[in-house]
């Protein structure tokens, strides 16, 4: 039997290289997402793991929305990543400066 | 050490190798296919927790059509790697401290407080952890469900309203200017002078536009 302990520090850890993604690949959009879907894996893997421990379903319920809401979230950035390569010819974070912010 | 454990620390290995591997490469390509490969390792890890509809979701929708997209986009954008590059291993010093310390901190957090093992061990046989999700999802969280589908459509709704264009070489019919369409911008009635055909020299009438106008 693997205790509870072993998947939430392997969720932190993944979580950890999730951030580091995202401190890492501050230019390049694509990787930000892949970085974002990494921690994204990282909480349901928390979740999944309490609903087996505690012998609840709604942990695996949650991890369900989860997954449809970062399916539709992923969707969307995409697309907005292609509409923005078609305008700007490049998916350069620092080019993204045109509303001067 | 039993089976289960060895097989959730090989598991364990290979996701948070290809974890790393997804924020340190330098082709996206092969950063969506290690996404891959760690998608496909958690949903193994879910299988040890009987979580199999959940492991078979990952795998078909996560890995089948989420970064089927990812692929796509990276491999239909042509990407210039050496300005994405730039500076890269310049962000590594914030980016380690920042990581070692969160994971430092949660670890650590994580292993002082033991929490009393009250672990529910394999479900009994015959039992099926589709069946059990579905009299849940359907019945307490069907309202939430319905909800899911809402944020699905919207997300289809909206993916394809901002990657629409309309391309100015693109011949196409618009109706209502069809139908909008009167005689008056269409037909011009020409006066004439008849023709004489001793006279040669008379002016042509002017052309006159029929009342109305074109629009």
């Amino acid at each position: 039997m693997i205790p509870l302990n072993h998947f939430l520090v392997l969720g932190a850890l993944l979580f950890a290289i999730g951030v580091v993604g995202i401190f890492m690949n501050r230019k390049n959009l694509i990787v930000l997402l892949m970085a974002i879907e990494l921690m994204l894996l990282a909480v349901n893997m928390n979740f999944i793991a309490f609903a087996h421990h505690l012998n609840d379903l709604s942990g695996q319920v949650f991890v369900f929305f989860i997954l449809t809401v970062a399916a539709a979230e992923s969707a969307i950035g995409l697309a907005i990543l292609v509409a923005l390569f078609r305008n700007l010819r490049s998916i350069n974070v620092d080019d993204l400066g045109s509303l001067k912010g | 050490m039993s089976f289960s454990l060895i097989l959730f620390y090989l598991f364990g290995a290979v996701l948070l190798g290809s974890a790393l591997a997804v924020i340190l490469v330098r082709n996206p390509v092969h950063a969506a296919l290690f996404l891959v490969l760690s998608f496909v390792t958690a949903a193994g890890l879910w299988l040890l927790l009987y979580a199999e509809f959940l492991a078979i979701t990952l795998v078909l929708v996560y890995v089948g059509a989420v970064m089927v997209l990812f692929l796509f986009v990276v491999m239909m954008l042509d990407i210039n790697l050496d300005r994405l590059r730039e500076g890269f291993w310049g962000n590594l010093p914030l980016a380690a401290g920042v990581g070692i310390l969160m994971a430092a901190e949660m670890v650590l957090l994580l292993l002082r407080g033991a929490r009393p093992d009250a672990s529910a061990g394999a479900p009994p046989p015959g039992f099926s952890n589709t069946k059990a999700l579905g009299h849940v999802l359907y019945t307490d969280y069907v309202y939430a469900f319905e909800l899911a589908a809402i944020v699905l459509l919207v997300a289809i709704v909206a993916a394809i309203a901002i990657t629409l264009r309309s391309r100015k070489e693109t011949k196409y019919q618009d109706a209502a200017t069809q139908l909008a369409a009167t005689k008056g911008g269409r037909l011009r009635i020409v006066k004439m002078a008849p023709e004489a055909l001793a006279a040669p020299s008379a002016p042509p009438g002017e052309p006159t536009a029929k009342p109305g106008g074109a629009p």
